[in-house]
C-alpha cells in the first residue's frame, strides 16, 4: 500500500500549482470553449447591431423602440435569460451564444446610435455640400466618426460576455464556468480560484486587444492631440 | 408553443407557489436580499462616494471600479465565497457578492454625479459663506441626485440578477425556481421561472423609471 501523495491537491488548497500541470489540457479546453462563447456570440451581435443601429439613424422613429427593445433584454437577468431560450435551442451551446448575444446586441446598438447621433451636423452638411451620397457619407464619414463610441460599446459588451458566459454552465456549455460549477460540487479550491482567475485575464486581455485594435484604426483622434 | 402552455400551467398550479419551495417564499426572498443588500451598498458605497466627489478626489478610482467590477463573473465570485468559510453561515455567500456588485455602480455615478455639478454655482455657494458641510448637503447632492438615483437604478437591476445567479451556488431566490427545474429536467418549470425572473427585474426597472419622472420637478419647484 502505497501513502496517500500530501501535495497540495490533496491539502485542497487555493493556489496549486500541481494542478496547472496535471489538468493543464482541462484548463485548455475550457479556455477554448469559453473564447469560442465569447468570440462567436461578440460577432454576430456586431453584425446584427450595425445595420440596427444605422436603420435607427436613418428613420427618427425605429430610434424609440429599438432602444426600448435593447433595455428591455438588457434588464433581463442572464440566468432567466438563458432558460427562456432553453425551450428553443435545448441543452446546446447556441442557447449560450444567443443568450451572449442578446446581451452584445444591447450595448452596441446604443453605443453605435449614440456614436452615429454625436457627428455633427456641420460635418454631414459639408460632406453632402462635397457631393457624397448617403452610403458615401456613412461609410466614410458617419461610422468612421462614430467609432471611437462604438468600440467603447465593443470593449464593454466583450468584457460582459466572457464573464456572463460562465452562466452557461448551467446548461453545461460556460466554458471555464463549467471548471467553477463543477469545482463548487466537489469544493475543488484550486480549480475554483484557478478558473475565475482565467476569466478575469480573459476579460482584461480582450479589453487590452481591444483598446490596441481602437487604437491602430482612429489614427486621427491621436494627430490632433500630438 | 407546447412549452409555453405548459409553463403557463406550472404558473397557475396553486400548488407550486406554497410551500417552502413555493414561488411565494422564493419571491420574498429575493426582494428581502435585493432591498436589503441595496440598502447595505448605499450605506457603504454614498458616503464614500459623496465625500470623495466633494473632496475632488480618488477619481480614478471611483471611476473604474465599474470596470473592474464588470470583468470579475457573479458566477465564480459566489462559489469563490462559497468556499471560504463565508460559505457557513448560509445567505453569507449571496448578501456579500450582493454587494461587491451593487457598491461599483452606486460609487461611480455618485462621483460623476458629484463632480459634474456646475463649479460656477459651487463657487457661489461658497462665496454666500457656506460650509464645506453645508455645501455637500444643501447643493451639491441634491444637484448630483439625477446620477446618484440613475447610479441606484442600475444597483437594483444589478441586484436582482446577481441574487437570481446565487441559486446557482445554493444561494435562495427566484432563481431556486430555475436551477430545481434544470435538476428536475422539467422544461415548463425552468420557463415559468424563468419568466417569473424577468417580469420581477422588469418591474423593478419600471418602479425605478416612475421614481425618476417624479424626482426632476422636487428640484425645480
Amino acid at each position: 500500500m502505497t501513502a496517500p501523495p500530501d501535495d497540495c491537491l490533496a491539502r485542497n488548497e487555493w493556489i496549486c500549482g500541481d494542478y496547472l500541470s496535471t489538468r493543464r489540457h482541462i484548463l485548455l479546453d475550457a479556455v477554448g470553449q469559453h473564447l469560442q462563447l465569447t468570440v462567436l456570440s461578440v460577432l454576430i451581435g456586431l453584425a446584427i447591431a450595425l445595420p440596427l443601429a444605422v436603420l435607427a439613424r436613418r428613420w427618427g422613429w425605429a430610434a424609440g423602440p429599438v432602444l426600448a427593445v435593447t433595455t428591455v433584454l438588457y434588464t433581463i437577468p442572464s440566468l432567466a435569460m438563458f432558460s427562456l431560450l432553453l425551450p428553443v435551442y435545448g441543452l446546446s451551446a447556441a442557447l449560450v451564444v444567443a443568450g451572449l448575444v442578446l446581451y452584445s446586441l444591447t450595448l452596441l446598438v446604443r453605443n453605435i446610435l449614440a456614436g452615429l447621433r454625436a457627428v455633427p451636423e456641420d460635418t454631414r452638411q459639408a460632406a453632402r455640400g462635397m457631393g457624397y451620397g448617403p452610403v458615401r457619407l456613412l461609410l466614410t464619414v458617419e461610422l468612421p466618426l462614430a467609432l471611437p463610441a462604438a468600440m467603447a460599446g465593443l470593449r464593454i459588451a466583450t468584457v460582459s460576455a466572457v464573464s456572463l458566459a460562465t452562466v452557461g454552465a448551467i446548461v453545461g456549455f460556460g466554458g471555464l464556468g463549467n471548471l467553477i460549477y463543477a469545482g463548487m460540487n466537489t469544493y475543488f479550491k484550486a480549480q475554483v480560484l484557478t478558473a475565475s482567475v482565467l476569466c478575469v485575464v480573459i476579460a482584461v486581455a480582450a479589453d487590452l486587444l481591444l483598446l490596441g485594435i481602437q487604437w491602430l484604426i482612429t489614427p486621427w483622434t491621436r494627430a490632433r492631440r500630438g | 408553443m407546447n412549452t409555453l402552455t405548459d409553463a403557463w400551467n406550472w404558473l397557475t398550479d396553486s400548488a407550486h407557489w406554497a410551500g417552502d419551495d413555493g414561488v411565494w417564499h422564493r419571491l420574498g426572498q429575493h426582494l428581502v436580499l435585493t432591498v436589503v443588500c441595496l440598502v447595505i451598498s448605499c450605506l457603504i458605497a454614498l458616503p464614500i462616494a459623496l465625500v470623495l466627489g466633494h473632496l475632488g478626489r480618488g477619481g480614478a478610482l471611483a471611476v473604474n471600479i465599474s470596470n473592474v467590477g464588470r470583468a470579475v463573473p457573479t458566477f465564480a465570485v459566489l462559489v469563490l465565497l462559497l468556499l471560504t468559510p463565508i460559505g457557513d453561515w448560509g445567505e453569507g455567500p449571496t448578501v456579500v457578492a450582493l454587494v461587491l456588485f451593487a457598491v461599483p455602480p452606486l460609487l461611480t455615478n455618485a462621483y460623476v454625479g458629484m463632480r459634474e455639478v456646475d463649479r460656477d454655482v459651487v463657487r457661489a455657494a461658497r462665496g454666500m459663506g457656506m460650509t464645506g458641510r453645508q455645501l455637500l448637503w444643501r447643493v451639491e447632492a441634491p444637484l448630483a441626485m439625477p446620477m446618484i438615483m440613475g447610479g441606484v437604478r442600475i444597483a437594483a437591476v444589478q441586484l436582482v440578477a446577481t441574487a437570481t445567479i446565487a441559486a446557482l451556488a445554493g444561494g435562495g431566490g427566484l432563481g431556486r425556481i430555475i436551477t430545481a427545474g434544470f435538476n428536475l429536467a422539467s422544461t415548463p418549470q425552468v420557463v415559468a421561472g424563468a419568466v417569473l425572473v424577468a417580469v420581477f427585474a422588469l418591474l423593478v426597472e419600471a418602479v425605478f423609471e416612475v421614481a425618476e419622472r417624479l424626482l426632476p420637478r422636487r428640484g425645480t419647484r
